[in-house]
C-alpha cells in the first residue's frame, strides 16, 4: 500500500472509481463547509475489449467527464494518472478503486462431505468475493471419472481445499487431493503460471498435502476451514484467497498493473466494497438488511441476519453480458409476465441477445425500459433464491454450534425469511439509474416480495463499491457521504402475506401524518397504493389484517409501527404472497396496468400509447 | 416513435464536447491488413516451423500431447488391504506401462483358498501408489494435440515449444456473434443484395465446403440444409433468436462460443433480428467472390472480448489501410445506431451536447445529435452508437 499523499485531516477533494464489467465509474467528493459530500459523476465504458485493452484507458475518460462536468482538472497532461495532491487549484488528495474487470475470480472448492467442510470451502470463496465454479466433494453424487471430467475441463483461476477436522479423517481428504493431482487442472489465465491451491483442511495432514501437491501448484496451507466439527472458520482462507486474487487475478485484467500505480490504496474487488456497504447500513441501523449488487455480468446478494453477514454471487445473472442467461434460467414467459403491453416473444429474445452482444447500450424507449426492468425483477429473485441455498445456517469468523445442531444442517431451510428483513437495500447499475425511484422500489418488491414492514433504500449514483473502499482509508467521510449522498431512502413498504379473493378485504392501514391528520386505507385483495411521506418522515402505522393475512404479528393480527417516508413514500403492498399474477393475459396485463398507473410508475400517457 | 424519443434536441448555441468516446468500439471492415495469428498449443511441445516458412490452411504448427485421462482403483478396498500394504502386493510398480486386462495386483490367503486379483482397466502407465488411501492411479495412453495454421501465409515468429505466428496480408471482417470453430472455404456471395434474406432454396450441393455469404437474415431451414450439404460456414447480417437455438438445440445464456459441434459455422455481422448486413461488409464479401476465407465463429463478450472473424488473404497491392485506432467522436464521425429506436441506421455526428439531456425512458444521460442519412437530426445515448471504422 503506498503512503497517503495528504493526511486524512487536510484532504479536500477525493476521487474513487469502479471498473466494472461494462462500465467505469468515477465519483468526485469535496470537503464542503466542513462536511464530505458527493460532487460529481462521471462514466464511460470499460475498455477491457481490443483495440484498448487497457483499463486505465477507461478510468481516464470517466475522470475526463468529471472534469468535464465541473472544470476542475484532475488529469495528469502526460498520461500518468490523476494529479495528486490538490495544489489549491487542481488535482485531488486521495484515489481509490474497485474492480470487478477480468472476468472477476473464478474458483473451485473441494471438502470432504458436501454439507460440511465443502460447504464451509464454498462459503469462505463466496466471502473472498469468488465465482464457484464447482464444488467437489466425497459425496456428491458423482461416479471418480465424472469428477475428474470435470476438474479437467473447469479452468479455474485457484482452487481451495477443506475437509476433514484437525486430527480428524485422513485418507479420506487425501483420497480427494490425489484425485484433483490426478486430473491436472489447467488455470484459466494460461499455462505459464502455477495453479494455486490453498489447503484448509485436516491440519495433521500437511506435510503429506505438501509433498503430494508442491511439485505442479502454488501450494498455500491455512488453518482449517473447521479445525472441529462445531466450529467455522473461515477468515484465514478467505484472508489467502483474497491475497492470491490480487497477486494471481487482477493482474490480468489489462492495464491493471498500471491503475495498481495510481492508486493510493489496494485496489478492492467490487463485491467487498459492495458488501462493506451493506454492513454499514446494518451496523447503524441496528437491522437485519438483505442487500443487492445487480451488476453487468453477476449478482451479489448479501444478507446481514442477526449479525451473520452472508454474500453469495450468482456468476452468470446479469444485466447486460449476461442478461440472455436470465432468459435462459428464468424462462423467458416469466419475464415477459411483467410486461403490460404486447410484444412478440420473438422480439423480446432478440432484444436481449442484442443487448448481449452489445453489452453497454441503454435503453432509449420506454418499451425497452420495461423490458429490462421485467429482466431484472427475474435477475433479483433468482439471485434470492440462490443467496437461499448459501446462507443456510449460522455462519461467523469463529462460529461455535452444538453437534446436534450438525445434524440438522442438510435439511434446514435458509435463515432469511423475507418477515425478518427490516431493510432491503439495492444497487447497480439498472437499479441506481431507474429515472424513477419509485421504479427500483417496485422492481425490488416485486422480485423480492418483502413482507411485513420493510425500508426500502437505494444507491442514488451507484457508488456503494466507492463508499465501501474509501471507508477502509477515511472512514468518517465514507460515512457522511453515504448517509447524505449515497443512500437514498426509497421509503417502506407494507405487505401482507396470505391470499384470498380478488376484491375481498385484506387489510386497513391507518398512518397518523407528521401534521397529525390521521389517513386511513382499506385495502383489497390484489391492490397496490403509495402514500407520499417524504425522506425525513416518520409517521405512526395502525395495521389490521384480515384473518387470512399476517403483517408481521401473525395472521389476522393488528400491528403498530413507526414507518420512514422516503423519495417515493409509503408503498401498501395487498397483493399476497406469492404475489398474484392472473394466468390469463388480459387480465394480467390489466392488473399490471393497474398497478403501474397506481405508483406512477412511468410516463402515463407513454405507458397509454404502448398499449 | 422517432418524434416520442426526441424530447429535447439541444439547439446548438449550449456547450459541447469537443470528442467524446464510443461506447462500442466499431468492428473492423477493412479490404487490405496485416493479418497475424498466433498459433499455440494448449502445452508444451514440439514446433515443425521456422521463420520464412511458407504454410497453408491445414499444415501442422506444431504438435503435443497431453496426459490421458487418470483412472483411479481403489486397490486397498478391492483386496481387503489396509493401505500401507498395497503397494507389496501390486505385480505392477511405479512407472510400469500396463495394458487393459493385464494384472496389476494379486492377493491370496490360506494357502489360496481366498485370492483377489485387480486387471488395469485400461492401457496406461502405472502412476500412483498410495499406502496413504490405497488407491492406485493408472494414466491413460496420452492424446495427441496438433495445432494447424488455420490462415495460409508466412511464419514471422516461432516460440519455442509453444507454436508460431503465421502473417498474410488479407481482407479482415469481424462479425458481432458466432458459433463454431475455424473452418474454411471457398467464399460465395448467395444473397443478391445486403438485404436478401437467405433461405435453403439458395443452397446446392455444389455449396459444400463453402462460405456462404447471405444479406439481412438467415432462416432455419437454410441453416438445416446448410449442416446437411456439409456448407462450412455462413455468414448473414441477422438471424433470429428462435432459429438459432432450435438450429444449436440449446439456448445461448452468456456469449462464450467457439466449440459448438452443430456443422457448420455461423456468424451474423449486425445482431439478432433482420437486420441488413452492413453495405461496405457486403461489398467486400462480394469484391472476394470465389477466393479462400478462413473463418472462425469463437465469441467472446467478457473481458478480453473475441469477435468472430473472415480473413480473406490475398495479395493485391495497395497501401494498408490505417491502422489508427479512432480516438473517439467529433463532428462528421461516420456512426451506426445500434439499439432501438433507429437500430441499424447510419449517419453522422452532428453535435455533443455536454450536459445530460432527457431520453423518452425519462433517463438523463449525455447523448449525441446524430445526422441519419436522410438529413433528419435525431438524438442517442453514446452508449448506443458505434463508429464506423473508414
Amino acid at each position: 500500500m503506498a503512503t497517503l499523499k495528504k493526511s486524512t485531516e487536510e484532504m479536500q477533494y477525493i476521487i474513487a472509481t469502479d471498473v466494472g464489467s461494462t462500465t467505469t465509474k468515477a465519483r468526485l467528493f469535496h470537503l464542503k463547509d466542513g462536511e464530505w459530500r458527493f460532487l460529481v459523476a462521471g462514466e464511460a465504458p470499460t475498455t477491457v475489449e481490443a483495440p484498448y485493452e487497457d483499463v486505465t484507458m477507461g478510468v481516464q475518460n470517466a475522470v475526463r467527464e468529471v472534469e468535464e462536468l465541473t472544470g476542475h482538472k484532475l488529469l495528469a497532461p502526460d498520461g500518468s494518472g490523476l494529479i495528486l495532491p490538490y495544489d489549491g487549484e487542481k488535482g485531488v488528495d486521495l484515489y481509490v478503486t474497485t474492480s470487478s474487470a477480468g472476468g472477476g475470480l473464478q474458483m473451485m472448492v473441494s471438502g470432504l462431505i458436501k454439507s460440511m467442510t465443502a460447504a464451509s470451502a464454498n462459503r469462505a470463496a463466496l466471502g473472498a468475493g469468488a465465482i464457484v465454479m464447482d464444488v467437489i466433494a466425497r459425496d456428491d453424487g458423482r461416479q471418480v471419472y465424472q469428477k475428474i471430467r470435470m476438474i479437467r475441463s473447469l479452468r479455474p483461476d485457484m482452487i481451495l481445499m477443506a475437509g476433514g477436522t484437525d486430527g480428524g479423517a485422513s485418507s479420506h481428504v487425501m483420497e480427494i487431493a490425489e484425485l484433483i493431482k490426478a486430473a491436472e487442472p489447467k488455470p484459466r489465465l494460461g499455462v505459464a503460471y502455477q495453479l494455486p491451491i490453498v489447503y484448509a483442511g485436516n491440519k495433521t495432514l500437511r506435510p503429506q498435502i505438501e509433498e503430494l501437491l508442491k511439485e505442479g501448484f502454488a501450494l498455500d496451507m491455512v488453518d482449517n476451514i473447521r479445525p472441529v466439527l462445531e466450529q467455522e472458520n473461515t477468515e484465514p482462507a478467505r484472508r489467502a484467497v483474497h491475497e492470491l486474487f490480487m497477486e494471481h487475478v487482477m493482474s490480468h485484467a489489462p492495464g491493471y498493473t498500471r491503475l495498481m500505480k495510481w492508486t493510493d490504496v489496494d485496489i478492492m474487488p467490487t463485491p467487498a466494497g459492495e458488501g462493506m456497504a451493506m454492513q454499514l447500513i446494518s451496523n447503524s441501523y441496528k437491522m437485519n438488511v438483505l442487500g443487492v449488487g445487480l451488476g453487468g455480468a453477476t449478482t451479489n446478494v448479501y444478507s446481514i441476519v442477526d449479525g451473520r453477514f452472508v454474500r453469495s454471487v450468482s456468476a452468470n445473472l446479469g444485466m447486460s453480458y449476461s442478461v440472455t442467461n436470465v432468459m435462459k434460467e428464468a424462462g423467458i414467459e416469466n419475464i415477459m409476465r411483467w410486461i403490460p403491453f404486447n410484444l412478440d416473444k420473438e422480439e423480446v429474445a432478440s432484444r436481449l441477445m442484442n443487448k448481449m452482444i452489445r453489452p453497454t447500450t441503454i435503453p432509449q424507449t420506454l418499451e425497452d425500459l420495461i423490458v429490462e426492468h421485467s429482466v431484472a425483477r427475474e435477475a433479483l429473485r433468482l439471485g434470492l433464491q440462490h443467496h437461499r441455498t448459501i446462507a443456510t445456517r449460522l455462519k461467523g469468523v469463529q462460529l461455535e454450534r452444538t453437534i446436534s445442531d450438525m445434524f440438522e444442517q442438510a435439511v434446514e431451510d435458509s435463515y432469511v425469511k423475507m418477515m425478518d428483513i427490516a431493510i432491503c437495500a439495492g444497487t447497480g447499475g439498472l437499479l441506481s439509474h431507474a429515472p424513477r425511484r419509485v421504479q427500483s422500489m417496485f422492481i425490488l418488491t416485486d422480485a423480492w416480495q418483502p413482507e411485513g414492514i420493510t425500508r426500502m433504500y437505494q444507491d442514488s449514483v451507484f457508488m456503494m463499491p466507492h463508499i465501501g473502499v474509501l471507508s477502509t482509508v477515511y472512514r468518517e467521510a465514507a460515512w457522511n457521504i453515504f448517509d447524505k449522498d449515497c443512500l437514498v431512502r426509497m421509503g417502506t413498504n407494507i405487505a401482507a402475506t396470505g391470499n384470498g379473493k380478488f376484491g375481498d378485504p385484506c387489510m386497513t392501514i391507518e398512518m397518523t401524518m407528521p401534521d397529525g391528520k390521521i389517513v386511513k386505507e382499506e385495502m383489497t385483495f390484489g391492490e397496490i397504493k403509495l402514500m407520499k411521506l417524504g425522506p425525513d418522515e416518520e409517521a405512526k402505522v395502525h395495521i389490521t389484517p384480515e384473518k387470512e393475512f399476517d403483517v408481521g404479528a401473525g395472521p389476522g393480527k393488528e400491528r403498530e409501527a413507526t414507518v420512514a417516508g422516503g423519495v417515493a413514500g409509503v408503498m401498501i403492498d395487498a397483493r399476497g404472497r406469492p404475489i398474484y399474477l392472473p394466468e390469463e393475459e388480459t387480465a394480467r396485463k390489466e392488473l399490471l396496468l393497474k398497478w403501474f398507473k397506481s405508483l406512477e410508475l412511468y410516463n402515463e400517457n407513454k405507458l397509454e400509447a404502448l398499449i | 416513435m422517432v418524434d416520442k424519443a426526441i424530447e429535447n434536441i439541444t439547439n446548438g448555441e449550449e456547450a459541447e464536447t469537443e470528442e467524446a468516446h464510443a461506447y462500442t468500439p466499431g468492428l473492423k471492415v477493412k479490404r487490405t491488413m496485416t493479418v497475424d495469428k498466433t498459433r499455440r498449443l494448449p502445452i508444451m511441445g514440439e514446433v515443425f516451423l521456422k521463420v520464412g516458412d511458407k504454410i497453408e490452411y491445414n499444415e501442422i504448427v506444431a504438435r503435443t500431447e497431453i496426459s490421458g485421462d487418470p483412472h483411479i482403483i481403489k486397490m486397498g478396498m478391492i483386496l481387503g488391504l489396509e493401505p500401507e500394504d498395497v503397494p507389496r502386493y501390486m505385480t505392477k510398480q511405479l512407472g510400469e506401462t500396463v495394458e487393459k486386462g493385464e494384472l496389476i495386483g494379486y492377493y491370496s490367503a490360506l494357502f489360496g483358498l481366498i485370492k483377489k486379483r485387480v486387471e488395469s482397466p485400461v492401457d496406461g502407465t502405472i502412476e500412483s501408489i498410495s499406502d496413504i488411501t490405497g488407491q492406485v492411479i493408472i494414466r491413460g495412453v496420452p492424446i495427441p494435440v496438433e495445432v494447424d495454421a488455420y490462415i495460409p501465409g508466412t511464419v514471422v515468429e516461432v516460440m519455442p515449444r509453444e507454436g508460431a505466428v503465421i502473417e498474410t496480408s488479407a481482407a479482415f471482417i469481424q462479425g458481432i456473434f458466432g458459433i463454431g470453430g475455424e473452418v474454411h472455404g471457398p467464399l460465395h456471395v448467395i444473397a443478391k443484395n445486403n438485404t436478401e434474406i437467405l433461405d435453403a432454396d439458395m443452397i446446392t450441393a455444389d455449396h459444400k465446403g463453402s462460405v456462404l455469404i447471405g444479406g439481412s437474415q438467415v432462416t432455419l431451414d437454410a441453416l438445416r440444409k446448410a449442416a446437411d450439404i456439409g456448407v462450412s460456414a455462413i455468414v448473414s447480417g441477422g438471424v433470429r433468436h428462435d432459429d438459432l437455438t432450435t438450429f444449436t438445440g440449446e439456448e445461448i445464456g452468456v456469449a462464450i462460443t467457439g466449440t459448438e459441434e452443430v456443422g457448420l459455422t455461423i456468424i451474423i455481422t449486425e445482431g439478432f433480428g433482420k437486420m441488413s448486413m452492413s453495405q461496405r461488409t457486403f461489398d467486400l464479401l462480394k469484391e472476394f467472390e470465389g477466393k479462400q476465407a478462413a473463418v472462425n465463429g469463437a465469441t467472446q463478450i467478457r473481458a478480453g472480448v473475441l469477435r468472430p472473424e473472415i480473413i480473406i488473404p490475398h495479395e493485391i497491392q495497395e497501401d494498408e489501410e490505417s491502422e489508427a485506432l479512432s480516438s473517439g467522436m467529433i463532428a462528421g464521425t461516420p456512426i451506426r445506431i445500434i439499439r432501438q429506436p433507429y437500430f441499424g441506421a447510419i449517419g453522422k455526428v452532428h453535435s455533443l451536447p455536454v450536459e445530460l439531456q432527457r431520453l423518452e425512458s425519462e433517463s438523463m444521460v449525455r447523448v449525441v445529435n446524430i445526422e441519419l442519412d436522410g438529413g433528419e437530426v435525431v438524438m442517442v445515448p453514446r452508449a448506443n452508437v458505434e463508429i464506423i471504422e473508414e
